[in-house]
């Protein structure tokens, strides 16, 4: 008997999904448990005994727990297929030239706008930060807030991908601080711009992740996932359209985050072998499913290139235009960009964006502890 | 006497075993994790002396919980204290209903943390335009605020501060309560003979100096239950992506620290030794403060 664990999926019909992909395993037992409340907590508390899950889904916060031992390398599991996945997100799983999890689906953010409303205010989508700013602040009305880009004022949702959209990096290819630039600061100084306008809505029941702010009309532009495309879809019809973060200075560039759930297996588990042959069977061999699962609830990209490739649904509309910023403008966090240096980084963002605070000073700490975290990890 | 040992044990036994399992163990574990590099692991090898102390010290965030942490104290401990004193002396004096009144304020005790910090979140101080606060600030021609997320000027304070009145005001009140139908009625009658009616002055002079053993008891609890807080700020400001920097009192810098993605255990362990003996000195300046322990004429 294995156990596999996933966190609460908002779309409905997933937990259905997946207990009948492992119900159709041949050659073992599969209990699958579906995981409410903080789900990173309780694997990070799960893979500390014995009673933990043989195979499991995890996103982020992976290196340490590759560097206790806690999971098993899966670059034999996923062979020759490892071509075939988004190598962006796959990145983000190798540790030392080894894979440690199986990317299940991408998921990526974008930032959705109201067609009526802009046409309204005479504004075109904006191209640029800055333009992102104006268009914020014309839109806004004693009802109607221009952005919304989580209750915090963009620090969580939005977390490094201004210093993306700015030309610049989490961390370098040679492994430096790679924000450690004056740019960052101009560029974060325009979230407090927003801010400060008064443009950006604060406080909504529901957070950012969810499309409710969006299409109940509390604001004419949000920020939020490609898994809320369906419902604003069935909310809006036509009247939506989709963009990445836009570029901001010389150096500017589109920025998409992108992410996966990956599939992962236990070091503590007592069937290793019999987990890592399941967790092959899933989300390397069986493609109907992975397409299954990508798709059918919710709208996510499939973490293999061959399957995005020949998906018709992704081939037109708005769901084709999400391909293109993935592919072309897509970033994932860096494995090594640990926990304490995202805290580090989002507690800088927040102080800029609500109290004001000077973006060089606040960046400069982020890089201290951010080179801190590298020299640790490093050892 | 052999048998009065084994009912001795048999009654305490339970609970012995429980206070070894799940407080000393804990207590020497986390202990011992503190000089260890105990990074998503609770048997660590790496052993690092102090670092871990040094490092916890030195992190603005942790000291800035320690701030946040004795300002929450200092306002929410007299605030009560007050407000559940009024609230007493209110019922106290009522003749009829006065049943009525306690029950209704007692009842938010009832209440989870959980359950109140997200109708406050979600209902009361949401920052859109049909949140109750929001709507009252409009109909008056005021515009909507955002509660939670301005910090300046640190409008946050009001939403963790009621939620922790509403919810525990009725508790203190029943105790105060207590105290008042204690008080020999004799006082009053003399006082009243000597020219000081009810009012301020017995108020002053008999009934607070005859509550001193209710208000120690009552200071103590609330200040214990203030360095245990972190359903309500945990509830109301934290979001998917984690805290914002503000309002993070100690418990919930240690949460995410150690229980989070961090998992940093030896971190973890070494803030929570760090806050274990600000309680300690804090808990025994008070008892000083109050001369507990001491007999009073």
């Amino acid at each position: 008997m294995l156990s596999q664990w996933y966190h609460q999926y908002g779309e409905p019909g997933v937990q259905q999904a997946v207990k009948r992909y492992a119900r159709a395993y041949q050659r073992a037992r599969v209990s699958v448990q579906w995981r409410p409340g903080d789900y990173d907590q309780q694997i990070a508390t799960a893979l500390l005994t014995d009673v933990g899950p043989d195979v499991f889904e995890s996103v982020g916060g992976t290196l340490d727990q590759i560097r206790a031992g806690q999971i098993v390398d899966l670059t034999d599991a996923i062979g020759s297929a490892a071509a075939d996945f988004n190598q962006t997100v796959l990145a983000t799983m190798t540790y030392r030239g080894k894979i440690y999890g199986i990317p299940q689906a991408i998921d990526m953010q974008l930032l959705y706008y109201r067609k009526s409303m802009l046409a309204a205010a005479g504004i075109h989508p904006p191209a640029s930060l800055d333009e992102l700013v104006a268009a914020a602040r014309a839109l806004t009305t004693p009802d109607v807030k221009g952005l919304f880009v989580g209750n915090d004022g963009g620090a969580g949702a939005l977390g490094p991908t201004p210093l993306y959209a700015a030309g610049l990096e989490l961390l370098t290819a040679d492994g430096a601080v790679g924000f450690d630039d004056p740019s960052a600061a101009v560029t974060l100084g325009k979230l407090r711009t927003l801010y400060a306008d008064q443009s950006l809505l604060l406080g909504a029941p529901l957070d950012w992740s969810n499309p409710a702010a969006f299409t109940q009309g509390l604001t004419a532009m949000q920020w939020s996932g490609l898994w809320a495309l369906p419902h604003i879809s069935k909310a809006l019809g036509d009247d939506f359209g989709v963009l990445p973060f836009p570029p901001d200075g010389a150096r500017g560039r589109p920025a998409a985050p992108i992410g996966a759930y990956c599939c992962m297996v236990s070091s503590r588990g007592r069937q290793i072998q019999a987990a890592k042959a399941y967790a092959k069977w899933l989300w390397v061999d069986r493609t109907d499913y992975q397409q299954d699962f990508a798709l059918s609830y919710g709208l996510h990209l499939p973490a293999r290139i061959s399957l995005t490739l020949q998906e018709n649904r992704l081939r037109t509309g708005m769901a084709a235009e999400a391909v293109r910023f993935a592919t072309e403008h897509g970033w994932a966090l860096p494995l090594r960009w640990t926990d304490r240096s995202r805290v580090a980084l989002q507690d800088a963002m927040t102080r800029i964006i609500q109290d004001g605070a000077d973006p060089a000073a606040e960046l400069a700490g982020a890089v201290l502890t951010a080179r801190a975290e590298l020299d640790r990890v490093r050892g | 006497m052999q048998r009065r040992h084994l009912w001795f044990w048999i009654f305490t036994g339970p609970f012995v075993i429980g206070l070894v399992v799940f407080s000393y163990v804990p207590l020497i574990w986390s202990l011992t994790l503190s000089f260890f590099d105990a990074h998503n692991t609770v048997t660590p090898k790496n052993f690092v002396g102090l670092a871990n102390y040094a490092a916890v010290l030195k992190d603005p965030a942790f000291t800035a919980s320690l701030g946040t942490f004795v300002l929450f104290t200092l306002f929410i401990v007299p605030a009560t204290y007050a407000l559940s004193l009024g609230l007493a002396l209110l019922v106290h004096r009522q003749k009829f209903g006065r049943a009525f009144f306690q029950s209704v304020f007692f009842l938010p005790t009832a209440c989870s943390y959980v359950v109140a910090s997200l109708i406050w979140r979600l209902s009361i101080f949401n920052g859109v335009r049909f949140g109750l606060v929001n709507s009252v600030a409009r109909a008056f021609g005021g515009s909507s605020v955002a509660w939670l997320s301005t910090t300046h000027p640190p409008l946050y304070w009001l939403v963790i501060v009621t939620v922790r009145l509403w919810l525990q005001a009725g508790f203190y009140m029943v105790l105060f309560l207590t105290g008042l139908t204690r008080m020999p009625t004799m006082l009053y009658e003399a006082a009243a003979l000597d020219g000081a009616g009810p009012g301020w002055r017995s108020f002053r002079h008999i009934t607070f100096p005859q509550l001193r053993t209710t208000s120690v008891a009552v200071l103590l609890l609330l200040t214990i239950s203030a360095f245990q807080a972190f359903d309500e700020f945990y509830n109301l400001l934290s979001n998917s992506r984690g805290y914002p920097p503000y309002a993070r009192p100690p418990l919930v810098y240690l949460y995410y620290a150690a229980l989070g993605q961090g998992q940093d255990l030896g971190i973890g362990s070494a803030g929570a030794i760090v806050l274990a003996l600000v309680i300690a000195v804090f808990t025994i300046v008070q008892a000083r403060s109050f001369r507990l322990g001491e007999k009073h004429p």
